[in-house]
Order: C-alpha cells, then structure tokens, then sequence
C-alpha cells in the first residue's frame, strides 16, 4: 500500500475523492507515524479518537457528495490555538490543565472546511522562543540531520512543533503563528512552506496572545500550492478581531498560476549580513537568477531602518507580552502556588509557571513601560516602527516583491544558541520587518546547505498583497524544483 | 466668581478650601463596554461573565457602540468638546478582581474634552464648574472577604461594565458647592439617560480632591493656572453619597488646615471615608503609588466618530436640566429657585408639566413643590409611584381656579384622596361629600346677618378696629361648615358693617 502520510493535501484531495483511500485511513495513517515519531517531541498532544470522529464524519460527506474544501485533511494545530475540550497550554506550566470552553476563529474555520484535527503541536512557551527549547514539554527535535551526524537539530522555532510535523510527515499541514518569524524561520529550517499572513488577514480571536499589535496566525505545509489551500480557509474577518480586517478572502489557490513575468522584484541590500553563511548569499542570488530567467525584473533596493527592526521588535513584543501574560496570575485558571497572601501567592505562582525566556521579556517588557522608561523605549520604538512600515510601503511603490533569505543560518543544534538570548535574537532579523508592517511573507525551501540542511528564500509583498506573493513562491518553488527530504531516522 | 469665597479662619489667618471631583458613572446599556455580557444590577455571583469578562486566553474585547454613543450624549450634555478621535489604553496593575491584569480605560486621548456645567446653590447663588475631561473605561469585579476566614472570592459581575469618568476642574470651593456640583451632575446624567444614578447601588462615586490653600492663593492660580499656588491635595476614592461628599469636604479642609496650622505638610495620597465616623484616612501614600505603566491597548483600533454622528445625537437630545429651568421660569411664571426645585429630577419636571398644562403655573408649583413632594418625602415615595397621580391633581386644581372649592378645602380633599376617597375624581368627592363652595349670596347674606344680629359687641369693635373683620369671616365660614367662598364672605361682611 502506498503511504497516505507521503501525499500533499492536494493529493489527498483527490485520492479521497476518488475514493482510493478513506479520510480514515489517512487519519489513521498519521496518527501512526505521529505515534512512532514521539522521539521528535512535535506533538503535546494526539487525540486519536477525536480524530478519528471527525474522519468517520468527513467520509460520510465524501460518499453523499457534500465534500467541503479540506475534507478529511488531517492537520495539526500548534498549541497555542483554544480548541473546545482539548487541552491548550502554549508549551507553559502556567496554564497546566487549562481546558478551554472554546475553539479559535482559525480552527473554527479549519473545521468548518471539513479539517481533522490529529492533536496539537509544540512549540516555544507562549511562541517566545526561535528554537522550540523554551517549551515546558521540552525541545522538538528537528527530523533534518547534518550529513554523517546524529547531533539533535533544533527546526526552529516558536512554531517548532508545526514545522517538525509537517517535515516528517506527521500532519498533512499544520497551524501555526507568527510574532517576529516563528512560522517562516522554523519553515525554513525544515525545508516546508510557510505563510506569515498580512496583520488582519486571519483572526487572533481564541489564539493565546504574546504580542498583540504583530501576532499572526499562517499555516506550515509541504509546498506552496497546499499553503495556499491552507491559508484560503483559515483567513476572513472577524468581528470579535477589532484588528481583522473585513476584506474578502480570495480562493489563494487559483492565485498561484501566471508566473513572474513582468513582475519587478526587488533585493533589499541590506539583508547581506556579515558573516553570514556564503552558501545562503548563493542561494539567495541564485534564486534571484530563476526570477530573471522567467521574465521577472530584479532590481537592488534599500531599506535603510532595517538595522533598527529586530531592536524595535525586542521592545514592542515584550511590552505587549508583559501586559497580555498578566492575566496568568493564578486567580482563574492554570496554575496556582499556594499562599496566604495574595502578593506572594502570584509571585510564587508565575516564578514557577513562567520559564526563563518568558520571565526575561516580561521582565523587559515591564521596564521598557515603566514611568520614566517609555518614552526613551516604548515610545520612541513605536515611532522607528512607524518609519519601518512606511519605508517598507514606500519601497512597494516600486517593487511587486521582495526576495529575501528566511533565516541567518541552517539548523543549529539544541544547546548552541540557547545560552546568549541576543545570539538567538539574531534569528529572527529578516523576518521581523514584515511582522513590524504588517505586511505578508513566505518562506520555501531553497535548497542544502554543504551539510545537507535546507534554507529557505523569502518572499515579502505588500499589505494584502498575499496573492502576487504566492504567484511568486509557486513561480520559484517550480524553477528550484527542490526535492529532498530527510532520512527517516527516528523509529 | 468672588475669588475669595467661603473663607475658613484658622488660628493662624484665613484658609479657601479647593475642591475637584472625579465621579465613575456606569454607563446605561444592556451589555458591557467590550463583551456582549448583560451589564444589569442584581444577577448572582459570576452569572454575569463573559469569556472576555474572565479574560480566558486569547480572548479579545470589541468596543459596545452604544456605550460609546452614551459618552458622545454625555459630553454633549456638559456642553462639552467631543474628540473624534479618540484611544484606549491599558493601565496595568493585578488585583484578583481584574482579571485582565489591566483595565482597558482612556490615558492620553479621551472622548471627551472640556465643558462647562452650571450649578445651582440656593434661590440667588448660581455658579459655574469646569468640566476636565470625561473617558470610557471598564469597572473591575468585587472582591469579597467576608466569607470564609482564610478565603477570598470574587465575583466578575461588574467585571467590564462601562463606566465614564467625569473629572471636573478644580472650581468648587465648599463643602456645599462640592455637593451642588455632585447633585447636578446626577441630575444631567439622569436627564440624558446615559447613567442611572442609583448611587446605593455603586452605579455613581465620586473620588473628591480636596485641598486648601491660603486666603488669595486661588485667585493667584486661576489668574496663571499655576498649580503651584494650591495645596497639596488628597483623593478620598469612592465617595457614593452627596451628604457624604459634603462630610468629606467638611472634615478634610479642617484636618488639613490643622495640620498645616502645627507646621505640618499634608501628602498626596489616597484616602478612605468611614461613613460611620464621618472621618477620612490614608488608604496609600505617594510612595506605594503603582506604576500603571499605561500604553495603547494593541487589541482595539483607536476609536474614531463622525462628526455626522455626533450631530445625530445632538439632534436627539432631550431638554436639560437649565434649558427646562428656564422654559419653566418663562412660560409658567415660577421662580428661578421653584423651577430649580422642580426639574432637579426629571420625573418630578414631567409631572409638574402635566398638572401645569394649561392651569396657573405657580399654583400648581405651589400644589407639587409643598403639598405633593411634602408627602411624598414624609412616606419615602417615588413620583412614579405617587398615590395622586398628576391628572388627579390638576383635577383638584381645576377645583380650585374655577372657585369650586377653596384652597383650604382643596386640601382636605387632597387628604382624602390619599385615604378613603384613594384614585377617585376630586370633583366627584367634593360632591359626594358637600364641600362644594357656597357662593349663593342669599345664603351667604342670610348667615352674616345672622352672625351680625348676635354680636353686637363685635359689631362695635370692628368700626375702630378694621382688623377685626377677620373675627367675623372666621364665625360666617364656620356658620356654612367651611363651605363658603372667603372673597364673597369678606365683601359681604365689608359691606353689611360698612367698613368700605
């Protein structure tokens, strides 16, 4: 028999129904490989019978022909989405045994769609974190390996466990959320695809919030076309999202044809980093040279205030953190350390919920709002954003896109960053901008790195302007025609 | 203004007392400020929640449109500037009762902007209070202690209801315009029905900012609007009583000059009434003051009104207290102070009008201000729930004016009305029971002569005496049973005595 986890939701779609496999057999299909790959710590959480429901319901709908766009597609939901009934803790002690009584506006609409939910998916505690070490359940180990090596990788991070999932066949494609980069370094690091939405696009409604004004939910998927498929059904407005943005969903499959001829894309000159590896400046040229040979105009750009991006994003994200984790305070939910005193009951509470990486932004983001501080930080940071996104607009004047790299470096290994938060900070400098503006970007595989580890190439577009993006990604994605996939190492 | 109003002596010289006010006012709405939970008094513990409410992860708030229409009608009621664009914040601070963390209110940019109120003292004194600025925000739940002994609870209820903070300036400068000020604006508010009032069910408090100054030294700032010229002041918080506010202006002025007096400084800090002892104290100084660490709530979008909107309800707006002070003043001739009397409560207005129309104005305000609202205080009732209602009454004023009854009469029926004869027609008891006024001459001659005839004493005395007239009215009403017309007795009288 063929393995049902080694399709793309694309072909599952239509082996489903043709009725060469049932939604239950795929289901059941990834809940094995899900099972046997538990050494790579992807999910927190499986819920078979859950899922296995859900498929029974989906091949009903198949036979009567009331088939909706995902039907029986079984992903995985990073856990940081409120699912009805199943637990959500966003990776952190604090929020131990919290159920929630509701399901967010995405996966709402992932179900509305017909979706499978398999289980939920690691990821760093409250998504801060760029490696997944941050976890309370512990690192997910990355399924690719240098060449000739047994070091665990880390797949990035914080939507680690959605990235890890998708490499290995663990969920047809996954949920996942983007703060300062945490669905397109983590996508890049496994060789997926993944889509950090425009601000707006998809709803925050029932996401557990780290930084409100640059959350965004996307999806991780195996390749361009299924990220589309993924994107067009978690997208739409929400009115209980004041910030989603009410604006039509386009179906972003049928955006994907038509190439880049005509297209003017630029290359920002200042994301050639020092010491930055030689082989992702190649990469990235290359990937610029296959623009050009299908009829896309490259043209050099400037952005000047990125240098100040990553800077503005480490006060913006903590501040907002500082103030959104709040509400975990022991009173109502999660997590509670007892105390006669109410004072010492919530310090005792959240230094034991909250870990290290978490209680350092909170800590951050605290004194950056502070009296005295926010206008030297917070408030001064609010207004480099400000420029950024309009910097960011005015080069959109003159550019369709903007190819960039995904991330700094390929996989690192777990331990090797994890000790200099700033060193891991680094991660996220060609992501962040796109976070600060509000505006789209995608990240897909772009080839091996001389160890054997993927990058990624990003591609930036203006607010809504996700569809020439992925008429962009589906145009390079064919021209690299990238094919590898990593050994099957673990069970 | 007199700048130097109301002053205090102290041992030591003269003292003016400065007083502004921050009063939380509960909007009037079906739900709360940012989730669609019913914002009504009196439900049970927590049954009044949200998920938004309990701040659940990933929960987002959604501004109430019509909480925000409530503050535009607000503000235009304090003839107030409404700012179109306006922002709300966090301030961030933990309390078991905020579950959020923060409260979601408006720092930077407010609503609303400046405005201007005036306020009645008594029947000569009118004076005008500044209005600073009013905001949204979201009331916190309730803490309560008391009911287990190692145990707090909390109930949500209260958790996200909109309540608008109305900051005056400092222009009140005694205990008694502090109170005025705070009777007033319930007054507006009520008119607009954009808050209830009710303050024994915490739906209006008031912080009072107290502080005094030496004589002159409040001209000196209004002149500059340098602050440094006033005292340092203190915040007595959640003062839910107009006597209360009075009390607290009273007892803080006289704690703060007898401090200051021995050499003293008064802090800022946060101070609490004791409503039994009539006393204030510190609640928390300067130093444990939080650092709210206030910066623009990321989940909402900066809130923004047309000023086509604001026109609209400026169109609908009901009569305000002065605009029905002064109509009443005009058309039904009553005093400045009468009409201040009768519209301080809308309802009360409403009823005055009714039995007004088309009778005489300052016998009607005579009818309700004395003998109606006279009962009403002795029995602690309602108008809405008055036992005459305001036909009843012009009924009974239609007695009066067409000579039917006397004014004297008039009230005997009123007695009536409330007891044996309750919600019958005032001209069907004064027929059943006689008391019609006899105004038959024939009768009315007959009785004075008889009186006349068997007084001759009297008669004597009253050729010297005019005054004594009255004896012999007195002896002709008492002749008829009260009956009689008191003008038609008199000319009688006159007449046969020949007094004229």
């Amino acid at each position: 028999m063929t393995d049902l986890t080694a399709k793309t939701i694309t072909e599952l779609r239509s082996g489903l129904s043709a009725k060469e496999f049932s939604a239950e057999e795929v289901t059941k299909a990834y809940l094995q490989s899900a099972e046997d790959a538990s050494e790579l710590n992807a999910y927190v959480r499986l819920t078979p019978e859950h899922a296995v429901e859900q498929a029974k319901v989906s091949d009903r709908r198949i036979a009567d022909g009331s088939a909706r766009p995902l039907e029986g597609i079984p992903l995985g939901i990073k856990d940081l989405f409120c699912t009805k009934g199943i637990e959500t803790n966003a990776a952190s002690k604090i929020l131990k045994d919290f159920r929630p009584v509701y399901e967010s506006t995405v996966t709402s609409n992932l179900l509305r769609d017909g979706a499978v939910f398999l289980g939920k998916l690691n990821l760093d505690e409250f998504a801060m974190g760029s490696s997944n070490e941050t976890s309370a359940y512990g690192p997910v180990i990355n399924p690719w390996r240098r060449a000739g090596e047994d070091t665990k990788l880390s797949p990035g991070g914080s939507s680690g466990g959605s990235s890890t999932a998708v490499a290995a066949h663990l969920c047809a494609a996954a949920t996942a959320t983007d703060t300062g980069g945490s669905i397109r370094q983590p996508a890049a690091l496994t060789a997926t695809v993944g889509i950090k939405p425009t601000y707006g696009r998809c709803s925050r409604w029932g996401i557990v919030a780290f930084a409100s004004s640059l959350d965004q939910a996307g999806p991780i998927a195996r390749d361009v076309r299924d990220s589309a498929i993924m994107l067009t059904s978690m997208a739409g407005h929400d009115p209980e999202d004041s910030t989603s943005i009410e604006r039509p969903v386009p179906d972003y499959e049928k955006a994907l044809e038509g190439g880049v001829k005509g297209m003017k894309i630029g290359i920002p000159k200042e994301y050639r980093l020092d010491g930055m590896p030689s082989e992702i400046d190649e990469l990235w040229q290359k990937g610029a040279k296959l623009l050009e040979e299908q009829g896309a105009e490259i043209v050099e750009v400037s952005l000047p205030l990125t240098k100040y991006a990553l800077p503005v994003y480490y006060i913006v994200a903590p501040a907002e953190a500082s103030s959104n984790l709040a509400r975990y305070d022991g009173v109502k939910y999660g997590l509670r350390v007892h105390d006669d005193d109410i004072h010492e009951m919530y310090r005792k509470t959240r230094a034991e919920g909250f870990g290290r990486e978490v209680q350092r932004r909170l800590m951050i983001g605290t004194y950056v709002l502070s009296a005295g501080y926010y206008d030297a930080y917070y408030l001064r940071a609010q207004k480099v954003r400000k420029k950024i996104a309009n910097e960011m607009a005015s080069v959109f004047q003159d550019v369709d896109l903007l190819l960039t790299p995904s991330s700094p470096s390929a996989a690192f290994g777990l331990g090797e960053k994890s000790t200099d938060p700033v060193e891991m900070y680094l991660n996220d400098v060609f992501t962040v901008t796109a976070n600060l503006a509000g505006t789209p970007g995608i990240s897909l595989p772009a080839g091996l790195d001389g160890q054997g580890l993927p990058l990624g190439l990003q591609l930036l577009a203006p607010a809504f302007g996700e569809e020439q993006m992925l008429r962009g990604a589906y145009a390079l994605e064919e021209a690299i025609g990238f094919d590898a996939q990593p050994s099957k190492w673990w069970k | 203004m007199a700048e130097t109003r109301n002053l205090l002596r102290g041992e030591t010289g003269d003292w003016e007392v400065v007083i502004g006010m921050e009063v939380h006012a509960q909007v009037t709405s079906n739900s709360k400020l940012f989730s669609g939970a019913p914002a009504t008094y009196g439900a049970g513990p927590n049954e009044n929640v949200s998920l938004v409410d309990a701040a659940m992860p990933g929960m987002l708030p959604v501004i109430n449109a019509y909480c925000v229409e409530q503050a535009v009608r607000t503000g235009l009621g304090l003839n107030a500037k409404i700012n179109l664009w306006s922002r709300f914040d966090r301030k961030n601070y933990f309390y078991p009762d905020l579950p959020q963390g923060y409260q979601i209110s408006q720092y930077e940019f407010p609503i609303v902007g400046e405005g201007t109120i005036e306020v009645e003292l008594d029947a000569e004194r009118t004076i005008e209070v500044g209005i600073e600025r009013l905001h949204l925000e979201q009331d916190a739940g309730k803490s309560i202690h008391d009911l287990a002994p190692r145990e707090s609870y909390v109930d949500l209820n209260r958790s996200g209801v909109a309540l608008m903070e109305i900051v005056s300036k400092p222009h009140m400068r005694s205990a008694e315009e502090a109170s005025a000020y705070f009777s007033k604006l319930r007054t507006i508010l009520r008119y607009l029905g954009t808050c209830d009032g009710n303050m024994d069910q915490g739906s209006m408090r008031a912080d009072v900012n107290v502080s005094v100054c030496r004589a002159g030294n409040y001209a000196k700032f209004l002149e500059s609007g340098d602050f440094s010229h006033l005292g340092t002041r203190t915040e007595t918080k959640n003062v839910n009583s107009i006597r209360f506010v009075r009390q607290v202006v009273d007892y803080e002025a006289r704690r703060q000059i007898q401090v200051l007096e021995a050499g003293g400084s008064i802090d800022q800090e946060t101070r609490l009434f004791d409503v039994k002892s009539g006393e204030t104290r510190t609640m928390r100084s300067k130093e444990d003051a939080h650092d709210y660490r206030y910066f623009p709530d990321p989940d909402l979008l900066p809130l923004t009104i047309t000023q086509e909107a604001v026109d609209n309800i400026r169109a609908e707006l009901p009569e305000l207290p002065d605009a029905k002070k002064h109509r009443f003043v005009g058309v039904y001739g009553l005093s400045a102070y009468d009409a201040s009397v009768l519209v301080m409560d809308k309802d009360k207005a409403d009823y005055f009008e009714r039995v007004a129309g088309g009778r005489d104005g300052k016998l009607a305000s005579s009818w309700v201000t004395t003998e109606l609202f006279g009962l009403l205080n002795k029995t602690n009732t309602n108008i809405l729930e008055s036992p005459v209602t305001a036909d009843q009454l012009g009924a009974l004023i239609d007695l009066i004016q067409d000579q039917t009854i006397s004014g004297k009469i008039a009230k005997q029926v009123f007695e009536l009305m409330l007891t044996e004869d309750a919600g019958k027609d005032p001209k069907d008891i004064v027929e059943a029971r006689g008391l019609k006024q006899v105004t038959d001459t024939g009768a009315l001659e007959a009785a004075a002569d008889k009186i006349i005839a068997e007084n001759p004493e009297q008669v004597a005395k009253v050729k010297d005496k005019p005054k004594a007239l009255g004896w012999f009215v007195g002896q002709v009403m008492k002749e008829t049973g009260g009956k009689a017309n008191p003008q038609a007795v008199n000319a009688i009288l006159k007449q046969k005595l020949g007094l004229e």
